[in-house]
């Protein structure tokens, strides 16, 4: 039997090479020159110096601005992953408890917004937050003076949490998995109070999720770039809405691409960070 | 039992402000495309259809959605043709460095797409192919194979390999075994990637912002530069199209091969 198999197997790798050839060239050979194009001189309208230099990376440091644009896309981004995981917990924790005939559709609810076009769940946003829209409304009919909620960095908030909460939805579900009902009933039964099970079972048993969640949506809101320029209507700058700025508008490419390493570099750390403290969590519920 | 039960009605209250928290955007959309008015008040002064009429005004919108749909499938095609192949190498082919090559195509699933969209704007402008098919295609197939590839594998993981070698041992040749016992086995797989892809590429709006032309866009790029100018309910009326026909997908992925497990597979 073995022998037949193994027959088969000589030409079986080769079968790989068109979906290489297209990652080389869609993928590798555009990051690699893209990645290299950070260190040469750029000038607004295309143009790009002869040599290699760090002009770009100079001018970004004496500039305030940049320093500031990745604080605040940093901060931003904490402050979804935050808003996100509290709104997505019980949600998740109801639909895990759920029985499995709900379940299902429950799951499907939650996680169905993901396949459809970003553009329509911003618009969306637009018209519950936007200046003559549901929720200024709802205030205004009920005697408040609502604050502006669009075109400033609270929409970017509340509307980015809400488009990547099924992110973290699914990595809850996912670290669930591991917990067993009979636990906290267990627990319940030997008289402790619903908040303590929760503190002192549920929630160490579910950090695993809880972590996944935290890093997808972050680095997801750190690169964001639809539903900050549609929300923050041009006056909330972030990472993502500059290198769009600077590679589509200004047309200097080298910052753009100076731009892109150093959200390369966020992600990169972010995912250093999630390692670290994964690995700490494992060790400390095992 | 007072606390307990007043515990859990206020955790049953929090899950239903969740699920509105969640759905609203894309609920609130159905009644905004019915109104009358011109700009997106709430309540709308009235209720009418002239929004979906006006639909059928926007020759712009028309091209870009036709041009949309015209790639998602080209795009679904190519994307099984290419990934297909490959996942078989990858899952059944001993060979080395297999590890590192599913890595390498998946990497670009886990890179932000500005920045992917951004490093083929700076190679497509080098090659002419900006606002071109091929390079539409080319920008699209970089989105969409990562995905095929993750949600081929899931279902060929589940095929026993044992199947495959039992109809091999038995005189079968290689391209037999691969259409009567393989390809039968995975359908399920093969539809679900199908949709998937199809919503991926249909949906694609940041890469492709990069590199479409003046003569060439796609629906979602025209939304995006729509929203951006103006705000008025024919969006709406538009969105609704797309939730229906997403949830539409939704179904066919779900009966498929549970949508939890084609959409988490992207991790």
């Amino acid at each position: 039997m073995t022998t037949v198999a193994r027959r088969t197997l000589p030409l079986l790798p080769l079968l790989v090479v068109p979906a290489v050839a297209l990652n080389l060239l869609t993928f590798l050979y555009p990051m690699i020159r893209l990645l290299s194009l950070a260190f040469y001189e750029g000038f607004p309208g295309g143009g790009i110096g002869d040599e290699l230099s760090l002009a770009v990376w100079q001018s970004m440091l004496e500039d305030d601005f940049y320093p500031g644009l990745l604080l605040n896309s940093l901060w931003t981004a904490i402050q979804i992953t935050v808003i996100a995981l509290v709104c997505a917990y019980p949600l998740a924790l109801f639909v895990h408890r759920a029985p499995a005939r709900w379940r299902n559709i429950l799951v499907v609810a939650c996680i169905s917004p993901l396949l459809l076009s970003a553009v329509v769940r911003t618009y969306g946003w637009m018209l519950i937050l936007g200046d003559a829209g549901f929720v200024p409304s709802l205030l205004r009919a009920i005697g408040f003076d609502p604050p502006r909620l669009v075109f400033n960095a609270t929409g970017v908030v509340i509307g980015l949490a809400e488009i990547l909460m099924p992110y973290m939805i699914l990595s809850l579900l996912a670290g669930f998995g591991r917990l067993n009902p009979t636990l906290d009933e267990a627990a319940a039964s030997l008289g402790a109070p619903p908040f303590t099970v929760f503190r002192r079972v549920i929630l160490p048993l579910s950090l695993p999720g809880v972590l996944l969640g935290c890093l997808l949506v972050f680095v997801l809101s750190v690169s964001s770039f639809v539903t900050p320029k549609i929300l923050g209507g041009g006056r909330v700058l972030l990472l993502a809405t500059e290198i769009y700025d600077q590679a589509i508008v200004t047309l200097n490419w080298p910052l753009a691409a100076a731009l892109s390493l150093v959200t390369l570099i966020v992600f990169g750390c972010a995912l250093v960070a999630y390692g670290r403290i994964a690995r700490r969590v494992e060790l400390g519920s095992a | 039992m007072r606390g307990p039960r007043i515990g859990r009605m206020a955790f049953g209250l929090i899950v239903l402000l969740m699920f509105i928290f969640l759905l609203a955007p894309v609920v609130l959309v159905v009644p905004m495309s019915l109104s009358a008015g011109s700009t997106l008040e709430w309540p709308p002064p009235g209720w009418s259809l002239r929004w979906y009429w006006a639909l059928l005004e926007q020759r712009e919108m028309g091209e870009a959605l036709r041009n949309s749909l015209y790639l998602a499938i080209l795009v679904t095609v190519i994307s099984l043709l290419v990934a297909m192949p490959a996942c078989l190498a990858l899952a059944r082919g001993r060979f080395r460095g297999r590890e590192a090559l599913l890595a390498l195509l998946s990497l670009p699933l886990l890179l932000p797409s500005i920045v992917l969209g951004l490093a083929l704007l700076l190679v497509f402008v080098q090659f002419g192919l900006l606002g071109s098919w091929t390079g539409l295609i080319m920008a699209h197939l970089l989105a969409t194979v990562p995905y095929a590839l993750r949600v081929l594998n899931t279902a060929l993981g589940t095929l026993p390999a044992s199947v495959e070698e039992a109809a091999a041992s038995l005189g079968a040749p290689p391209s037999r075994v691969f259409w009567r016992v393989t390809l039968p086995l995975m359908a399920r797989g093969v539809i679900a990637t199908a949709a998937i892809v199809f919503l991926v590429s249909f949906d694609e709006v940041v890469i492709t912002l990069f590199v479409v032309g003046p003569q060439l866009t796609t629906l979602p790029v025209w939304l995006f530069h729509y929203v951006e100018a103006r705000m008025d309910p024919l969006v709406a009326a538009i969105s609704v199209l797309m939730i229906l026909f997403t949830l539409t997908l939704v179904m066919v992925l779900e009966r498929a091969i549970g949508l939890r497990r084609a959409v988490g597979s992207q991790q």
